[in-house]
């Protein structure tokens, strides 16, 4: 052909672009990657999220690089003639080579991605029997329940006496862990803000854990379609001073003394109600 | 002469053609069947047992029992009756009954054994459904203008969204093998025909009927649970909800027999010298679909048919508390669910590859790279499903297997990419408009997959799942990747099936408006689902107005683009018709050394093959003139 090393212009380019690309991608998207700093896992994932975006972006510029470069530099230039190009049937060390990379990036990914998990269950739900734990922190430990149902968020606090309260307060710098179940069809607890969401299904305790840090305001909302108005089952909850929460908690014991009394003893889950079910 | 005679029985003529059994008949015997199930259901009903519904006034087994009639009867009044009932009252086999020359348009609404015609009966009634489930798109879109609800109500949109989730995963996933597979893999192989003729047709028919039956949802309430269909939600669900078990039910049905026939045919049908490794690629694209859909289909039936035996004779798979578990229907669904997002992009791979070797005048790179790209793609897809369960609390433990297990799914899709891209190395790339769409296809899945690798990794998942993020992935993956190979296969193999063109610049305009509409829609909703709006809501926060805004004008451009497409359709059609030649791409697979229109038995003698089909800057081999049609040529 006309002699020019295109492999070697196709790495250079990417070279380039990757050297360019990757720091802007760390240091100017990473921080704005969600679901920001408000708590000990929501962090983790905002980390996980960069090193994902940071590994991904080499990838992804390759394929482009390469693209564009072959559409400029391999485009027929006299469509007016059918001519063939070379018949290259495969490059064997090429194959290799690609192997190699993409399992080792693979391969890193899923470690890494493993390694992260176990590590604090990065607030997702676990099921009953959690295997990440996190540490316990010095503030202690608050177990929460949140019982969903159509189409609200309740949340029931077994060390305050079983209130159920239908608003959420959360004390700082305290490790809580979140019983979620459901009521009656499958809702997702995904409280954005804490790095949280569990589904809550009926008649499971699906445990998840947060860390909290300072004071946050956090929006909850339902991430499992649960029916008509599942649009409309969404909420705000807030991280306070351990201080405030005492007072809010208390406040609240007293304000739904008389429902407490009415409501089945505390319990990992509920079957209230038979789903409009006779006989 | 054909190989097999066509009886020369008298046809009738004018309106007496629609005496007989054709659609006419069985869209009344359907009614009709409809009505008697209908009937009977309610005969069923003792005092004693209350339905879910009942508050309603709607009782289940009669909606049950008359989509089961209706279907029978609709099937029965197509003519799928008439052979088995032949044979059995001793009647020789009558393999050609409904395949003929002469029939014009008449044919396309008959049970045909052809399998060019059940391809052109998939290609209208596919784009009919996809047209239907686009207009359900621009719908959702509008209502989303707005934060608050203002166009439809909540029971409605969700509907909506149901129903186009339902019916673009329903239809499409016989979208790309449909029209394309039917008439092209007997094409590739040197085969007259699918292994099984009446099937083929069986198949089509099915999926039609299933398709009416999701529309009749609307008349009972519609149904809340979107595509997955989750438990119990549906086992709560108003009556429409039978419309999607139906549908879905017919789907699996459809996907299993087609794949059955499409395994089948691969296998058996190859002409001499057709070997595995000269298999076109687009045909191996088939053949891994073919089995994911004879092994995953049949779970969704299972599913389906004990979530409809919840909502009729009371038994509680699917009820907690009941002895039921709702896991159980996602665990099914999923089984199912996820081959099925492979079974929507293996064709498309295939497509991709088999179209850039032609428009880059190269062969295909990496052949047997590819062929285990495609199988491992198809293996791993069965041990991924519980990726979709991340959070939910089941099988905790087993996270970082289905974290690794989805994963390594990018080896073998890496394959594909690099095969494409070793193919357009050095070539004679020509810009025509389906390897544009073959480029878009590359270009959208490449975002399709590296957003794939957000939601498979748990910690970056728990933000994602259930957000408009995963839904932006999915759409890149399905509408970016499967559409676009839809496209590239219309305008490159329509001339062939039809025997005319469509309008060059009608379809470059339909690529750009399409391509830059496409992005412009569903990149945003990347941030938006970072931003943390979730999926299927008909409310959302103010905030992220703008941003819908953009996106929702962004689809209505993409119907634009969809517009022009059925424009340019209409145009090359009815008002500038431009006869094809037999080969206009110059391309080297079989298909385009046929003469265009194709005589109905295709090849006079069978091809014996020496050589894949993908020769470009090789000396060129000598295959013996296998193909002389004489005389048919229209």
């Amino acid at each position: 052909m006309d002699g020019t090393n295109h492999f070697r212009r196709v790495v250079l380019l990417w070279l380039l672009a990757t050297v360019i690309m990757t720091p802007i991608v760390i240091f100017v998207f990473g921080p704005g990657l969600p679901p920001g700093n408000g708590t000990v896992e929501a962090s983790g994932q905002v980390t996980d999220n960069t090193v994902l975006l940071a590994t991904a972006t080499p990838v992804a510029l390759g394929v482009l690089v390469y693209l564009g470069y072959v559409l400029w530099a391999f485009r027929e230039r006299t469509p007016e003639v059918v001519l063939d190009g070379p018949p290259i049937r495969g490059n064997s060390s090429v194959q290799f080579w690609w192997l190699i990379v993409t399992t080792t990036l693979v391969l890193f990914l899923a470690g890494y991605g493993t390694i992260r998990m176990l590590a604090d269950g990065s607030g997702g739900g676990q099921g009953p029997n959690p295997l990440a734990v996190p540490a316990t922190p010095a503030g202690g430990k608050l177990v929460v329940q949140v019982v969903a149902q159509q189409w609200q968020f309740n949340y029931r606090f077994p060390g305050y006496g079983g209130v159920e309260t239908n608003q959420v307060e959360l004390p700082a710098n305290t490790l809580v862990q979140f019983n979620v179940t459901s009521l009656d069809v499958i809702h997702s607890f995904w409280a954005y803000q804490l790095g949280v969401k569990a589904d809550a299904n009926p008649g499971v305790n699906n445990v998840a854990y947060v860390t909290t840090k300072g004071p946050l305001t956090f929006q909850v909302r339902c991430a499992e379609l649960c029916g008509v108005w599942h649009g409309y089952m969404f909420g705000t909850g807030y991280v306070v001073s351990r201080a405030r929460f005492a007072a809010w908690i208390a406040q609240q014991r007293v304000k739904f003394a008389p429902a407490t009394k009415q409501l089945p003893p505390y319990s990992k889950t509920y079957f209230p109600q038979a789903l409009r079910r006779a006989g | 002469m054909s190989a097999i005679a066509v009886p020369a029985t008298a046809r009738p003529t004018g309106w007496r053609k629609l005496i007989g059994f054709n659609m006419l008949t069985g869209i009344l015997l359907g009614i009709g069947g409809w009505f008697l199930g209908y009937w009977i259901g309610g005969r069923f009903t003792g005092v004693n047992i209350a339905y879910y519904s009942k508050t309603a006034g709607q009782n289940d087994i009669s909606i049950m029992l008359g989509y089961l009639l209706g279907v029978v009867g609709f099937l029965v009044g197509l003519g799928f009756a008439n052979y088995p009932l032949k044979r059995m009252l001793g009647h020789p086999p009558s393999l050609a009954e409904q395949e003929s020359e002469g029939e014009g348009l008449y044919k396309y609404f008959t049970l045909s054994t052809d399998h060019k015609v059940v391809a052109k009966q998939y290609m209208v009634g596919i784009g009919l459904f996809f047209f239907v489930a686009g207009l359900n798109a621009m719908l959702i879109r509008t209502e989303l203008l707005q934060p608050n609800v203002h166009v439809f109500g909540a029971n409605q949109y969700l509907t909506l969204v149901g129903m186009h989730g339902s019916m673009m995963m329903g239809t499409m996933t016989s979208g790309l093998l449909g029209p394309f597979a039917t008439f092209l893999v007997p094409l590739m192989i040197g085969s007259r025909r699918m292994a099984f003729s009446r099937v083929s047709a069986f198949t089509f028919w099915l999926l039609m009927a299933g398709e009416v039956i999701l529309l009749t949802t609307i008349f009972f309430g519609g149904f809340q649970t979107g595509w997955t269909g989750y438990q119990p939600l549906g086992a709560q669900g108003t009556a429409g909800y039978d419309a999607y078990i139906g549908f879905f039910a017919l789907v699996g049905l459809s996907m299993t027999l087609f794949g059955f026939n499409l395994v089948v045919t691969i296998t058996t049908m190859r002409s001499p010298g057709m070997t595995w490794t000269r298999l076109p690629i687009f045909v191996w694209g088939a053949l891994t679909t073919a089995w994911l859909m004879v092994l995953a289909a049949p779970m969704l039936i299972a599913a389906l048919l004990m979530a409809a035996s919840d909502r009729t004779v009371q038994t509680a798979f699917y009820i907690p508390g009941q002895g039921g578990s709702a896991y159980l229907f996602q665990n099914l669904f999923w089984v199912f669910g996820h081959p099925e997002v492979y079974i929507l992009a293996l064709p498309g791979m295939g497509i991709v590859l088999e179209l850039i070797p032609v428009f880059s005048r190269k062969p295909l790179w990496g052949y047997r790279l590819a062929v285990a790209g495609m199988l491992g793609i198809a293996f791993l897809s069965f041990f991924v499903w519980q990726h979709h369960l991340f959070v939910s609390g089941i099988n905790a433990d087993l996270r970082p297997f289905y974290m690794l297990s989805t994963e390594l799914i990018s080896l073998p899709t890496g394959f594909i990419f690099l095969c494409a891209m070793g193919t357009l190395w050095r070539g004679r790339i020509r810009l025509t408009v389906p390897m544009l769409f073959c480029l878009g296809w590359i270009f959208n899945f490449l975002w399709g997959g590296i957003s794939g690798v957000f939601n498979s990794d748990v910690p970056s998942d728990v933000t994602t799942h259930g957000s408009f993020f995963v839904m932006a992935h999915f759409h890149y993956t399905i509408m970016g990747g499967l559409i676009f190979a839809f496209f590239a296969a219309i305008y490159y193999w329509v001339p062939k099936m039809y025997g005319w063109k469509l309008n060059e610049r009608l379809a470059k305009i339909h690529f750009w408006t399409l391509f830059i509409a496409f992005n412009s829609t569903f990149a945003p909703l990347f941030a938006l689902g970072f931003m943390g709006m979730p999926r299927r809501v008909v409310t959302y926060n103010p905030a992220w107005q703008g941003l819908n805004i953009w996106v929702s004008v962004s689809a209505y451009f993409i119907g634009l683009s969809m517009l022009v497409f059925l424009f340019n359709v209409v145009w090359s059609l009815a008002i500038k018709r431009e006869p094809a030649p037999a080969n206009p791409w110059h391309a080297k697979s079989i298909e385009w050394e046929l003469p265009t229109p194709l005589p109905v038995h295709d090849f006079d003698r069978i091809p014996v093959f020496d050589h894949d089909p993908y020769p470009y800057g090789e000396p060129a081999p000598t295959r013996a003139p296998v193909i002389a049609p004489a005389g048919r040529t229209a």
